[in-house]
């Protein structure tokens, strides 16, 4: 029942080996093994996205994977986005400008799936960016600032003047 | 004005913005939580700690023959498993602040005693060593129930619902005037039966309990506490037989409100108890569909109303029977939600006689309290249905019949023979002529009824429509606020209100910043704590900008005059001629010098400073504000949809919310509690509903059953926000904004509905599903 394996992955840059039960998923690792308690755990079925961490770049619910299964990969989360300065990531920076967030519970996984989106899409329509979050439930904005906030950073990922 | 304490230093703000009140500032929330460094409920942690887990009905309505816990109790890791025997000794859930008596049998147990009464009723409490391992003992437990017919129509004839328990346990009844002769000398009546569907807050962070013991210090904490921190720890401090100063409750960051989170629930207490007893922190995180199942549920209602109207479509009177979907038990609310509905059905009109009854119906689901616009949402859909009903019959066009009815700005303030939350209504300010016509000219109404016809000429099914309404905010009667400069000029803002992520801290320092002369970015605001301040009512019914804001301002004031009593002599000034900048107290003719800074004048006033002598130290003042009549924010909203014919698929594709609220201390909050607020209103028009079968089993208990409104279901919204009307109430002039954006989602999207479809009437029901709207199209097909 409390069957365990030894992993080892990358989180926000760094080397990390833990312990962790096998039927853990990756989301109670962050947090719980690793104390990494920016990635929120919203609905453990995988709809509303506040869990979303990068796995090797690419946005993964972090509710339905399993710990095990992230060994050897590299996970960023919320906390791994700003620069090793503290200066925060133009997404980040974006989100307070244009009151992005309210209550901050499903923001960490719009920030990573945005983070993604944008790599991917650096100059990105606002239809674009709706249907690029509209699998992350926000109870609190009704999304048209998290919107704003995204293609302002956008622009500022470009370098264009804001 | 009166119903108002008003010191003798609590100057009011003139109109417009000041350096820091009406200014669109970033929040002083925002760092942390999008870095990741919040500390919502389940981000608690405590050494030593196990975990709980609760196991639930899981059917409708039986009798609790036996539970049998052996196998979950030899587990390993498993501490405890307790049943209702184990917790005999704690009373049931409370209710606050309601005025009907008798509903005290129907509050509900911390366990299951006998019978269940809903899907998701706490049966059993687990506690473990691990989460995961306190989920697999729950499993274990086993319970015998012997299943019961479940009542599901709170409509039904009223029947006995437990052994001396009635399926009503109250009717509220208000009203006023001679309603019997109105209705017999009308030119008209217009009957409506009309129902809201059953839906809720659902915040994204589900709730948490993390209680422990201190046994060095013989005190009792609770984490992860929200919206009434105050009321909570003086019921639990009650219900478990300890003083109040030995319970203290701690609100971290708070993952969404919307009234259900917060109460007092039956997880609470047990996490208490559990501390307690077992002498081990008790760390308890609902899981989703616990959520679903457990938290308050809202809003379900069917209405049976009729209005008497005169021949120009003058309201002579209105008579409403309602039926309040309770669910089980009555919960800390108590008939709250009924008594809004009944209060605030009457909303901008000018209305000579009125009576209403509301059946409060226990049925077998989950029970029911207060939700965003809660009894508003409800009743500005029956009440604009109704108007539109009544423009239909007399051939008058809606929105001139509104016209016709709204209260006059001349009639301000305005008193109406009712009350509500035991306070009188009285409609404190507005000019609800000028913002309908604000409102139709931002929406461009005249140009959109020609581009509507020219799009039904191409064969789209358009439509729009529009609804008023009126808020109720600052509930009272009083909150607190002390404010103190220390030694090294940091300004400590401490609030008896709660915040539940609305962004309370960033308005409080606002208002401190612009009434003391500080940067509002640097001051710490500490809320959401009982160790912190004795009192406090919280974060509800948009109550803290107006209650705890006007408390910060009389607060902030009484410290500038403080400081600047202080300053007078050592500048040798006297203190008329000085005023604050940044923290510096200087002329106020722009002289910079002489001078002297916040801190330097914190530190004269110091425990140990010899002009302190007899006197209570500290550059720090605390305010009570007192308000005994609520303050009536209001408002338009106006829907354009268009209607998939082939899914029967309602698409809002333009909106505008309309709302005075006297004023924005911060515009870019407002709009974001408006934008945000509508989405919710959005969910319950036309997606959201826990629906059940017809055992009383819940079909909607994931995020794919019970559908929130995405970012693709977002119209283009328009957000007009009007301050021609300031609350005469307090000295800012504020009203509530929290609620606006909600209340008439429903009417608006009804009536644009109807009006896409050419079916005046046709709405009865919300949420409107794409089957009732097939069906609808389907009726109108030749």
């Amino acid at each position: 029942m409390s069957e365990t394996r030894r992993i080892t992955l990358i989180v926000n840059g760094e080397h990390r080996e833990a312990e962790t039960p096998v039927r853990q998923h990756l989301a109670d690792f962050l947090r719980g093994t690793l104390g990494l308690t920016g990635t929120h755990v919203g609905c453990e079925h995988g709809v509303c996205g506040a869990c979303t961490v990068l796995v090797d770049g690419h946005a993964v619910r972090a509710c339905l994977m399993l710990a095990v299964q992230a060994a050897g990969h590299e996970v960023t989360t919320v906390e791994g986005l700003s620069l090793a300065d503290g200066t925060l990531h133009p997404l980040q920076q974006a989100f307070c400008d244009h009151h992005g967030l309210q209550c901050g519970f499903c923001t960490p996984g719009m920030l990573t799936t945005l983070v993604e989106f944008l790599a991917e899409h650096p100059a990105p329509s606002e239809e674009e960016v709706r249907l690029a979050i509209s699998g992350n439930i926000c109870r609190c904005t009704g999304y048209d600032s998290i919107v704003a906030a995204a293609l302002a950073a956008a622009r500022a990922l470009r370098g264009d003047a804001a | 004005m009166d119903g108002t304490t008003h010191g003798p230093d609590d100057a009011r703000m003139a109109a417009g913005p000041g350096e820091a009140v009406g200014r669109a500032v970033t929040r002083l929330e925002d760092p942390p939580l999008v870095r990741g460094r919040g500390l919502f409920a389940a981000d608690v942690n405590f050494p030593r700690q196990i975990h709980m887990r609760v196991v639930r009905a899981e059917l409708a309505h039986g009798l609790l023959r036996s539970v049998d816990a052996t196998a979950a109790r030899a587990l390993p890791g498993v501490v405890a498993v307790w049943t209702s025997a184990d917790v005999a000794e704690i009373p049931s859930i409370p209710f606050r602040a309601t005025k009907v008596q008798g509903l005290e049998p129907y509050c509900q147990p911390v366990l299951a005693r006998d019978r269940v009464r809903y899907v998701g009723e706490p049966i059993a409490a687990v506690f473990a060593e691990d989460a995961y391992l306190a989920e697999d003992a729950a499993d274990l437990v086993a319970v015998d129930i012997e299943p019961l017919p479940a009542v599901l129509d709170a409509a039904a004839p009223p029947a006995e619902f437990a052994p001396g328990l009635h399926t009503e346990p109250t009717i509220v009844r208000k009203g006023f005037g001679d309603v019997d002769a109105a209705f017999a000398m009308a030119h008209a009546v217009i009957e409506l039966d009309l129902s809201v569907g059953r839906h809720s807050g659902v915040p994204l962070e589900t709730r948490g309990a993390i209680a422990r013991y201190d046994a060095a210090r013989d005190l009792l904490e609770l984490h992860g506490a929200a919206k009434k921190q105050h009321w909570n720890r003086d019921e639990i401090a009650r219900l478990l037989g300890r003083p109040p100063s030995s319970v203290h409750l701690f609100e971290g960051h708070v993952g969404g409100g919307f009234g259900v989170r917060g109460e007092l629930y039956p997880e609470d207490l047990l996490a208490c108890a559990a501390a307690l007893r077992l002498d081990r922190p008790v760390k308890w995180i609902e899981d989703r569909r616990e959520n679903f199942l457990a938290t308050n549920h809202s809003r379900q209602q069917r209405h049976r109303i009729r209005a008497a109207v005169d021949a120009e479509g003058r309201l002579l009177a209105i008579d409403d029977v309602f039926f309040h979907d309770q669910g089980a038990y009555v919960r800390t609310h108590g008939a709250r939600v009924v008594d809004l509905a009944a209060g605030m059905l009457p909303g901008p009109y000018r209305l000579p006689a009125y009576r209403v009854a509301g059946h409060f119906r226990l049925t077998n689901k989950t029970p029911a309290a207060t939700y965003r616009a809660p009894g508003r949402y409800e009743t500005t859909f029956v009440r604009e249905r109704l108007m539109d009903a009544i423009a239909t019959r007399l051939a008058i066009d809606p929105i001139e019949l509104r016209r016709r009815n709204l209260v006059a700005t001349a009639e301000m303030p305005y008193p109406r023979p009712l009350d509500v939350l035991g306070s009188d209504v009285v409609l404190d300010s507005g000019d609800y002529a000028k913002l309908l016509d604000q409102a139709l000219d931002r929406f461009g109404w005249k140009a959109l009824r020609e581009s509507i016809a020219a799009r039904r000429a191409s064969g789209e099914c358009v439509g729009a429509g529009l609804a008023f309404f009126v808020e109720k905010s600052g509930l009272g009667p009083s909150d607190g606020v002390r404010i103190t400069v220390d030694h090294t000029g940091t300004v400590e803002l401490v609030s008896g209100a709660a915040s539940v992520g609305q962004g309370v801290d960033t308005v409080l320092a606002q208002i401190c910043a612009e009434a003391l002369g500080v940067g509002y970015s640097g001051i710490r605001v500490v809320r959401g704590r009982t160790d912190r301040i004795e009192f406090g009512n919280g974060a509800h019914a948009s109550r803290v900008t107006v209650m705890s804001g006007s408390a910060t301002w009389q607060a902030a004031q009484a410290v500038r005059a403080m400081a600047l009593e202080t300053a007078a002599p050592l500048l040798q000034l006297s203190p008329e001629v000085l005023t604050i900048r940044d923290g510096i107290v200087q002329r106020k003719d722009g002289a910079t010098e002489p001078s002297m800074t916040l801190a330097e004048i914190a530190r004269q006033m110091g425990p140990n400073s010899p002009a302190m002598r007899g006197r209570t130290p500290g550059l720090t003042a605390e305010k009570w504000f007192w308000s005994d009549h609520m303050t009536y924010p209001y408002g338009v909203h106006c829907a354009l949809v268009c209607i998939d014919r082939g899914t029967g698929a309602v698409k809002v594709e333009r909106y505008l919310v309309a709302n005075d609220i006297g004023r924005a201390i911060n515009p870019m909050l407002v709009e974001g509690q408006i934008a945000g607020g509508f989405a919710q209103g959005l969910g319950g028009a036309l997606y959201e509903e826990f629906r059940y079968d017809e055992t009383g089993q819940p079909l909607s208990t994931t995020f794919a059953d019970y559908l929130i409104p995405t970012a693709t279901e977002m119209p283009a919204l328009d957000v007009l926000i009007a301050e021609d009307a300031p609350s005469p109430l307090n000295p800012l002039g504020i009203k509530g904004a929290g609620e606006g954006g909600t209340n008439a989602v429903g009417a608006a999207i009804a009536a644009a509905v109807d009006d896409a479809l050419g079916q005046p009437g046709a709405v009865t029901t919300l949420p409107i599903l794409p089957g009732t709207v097939m069906r609808l199209l389907d009726r109108a097909a030749p």
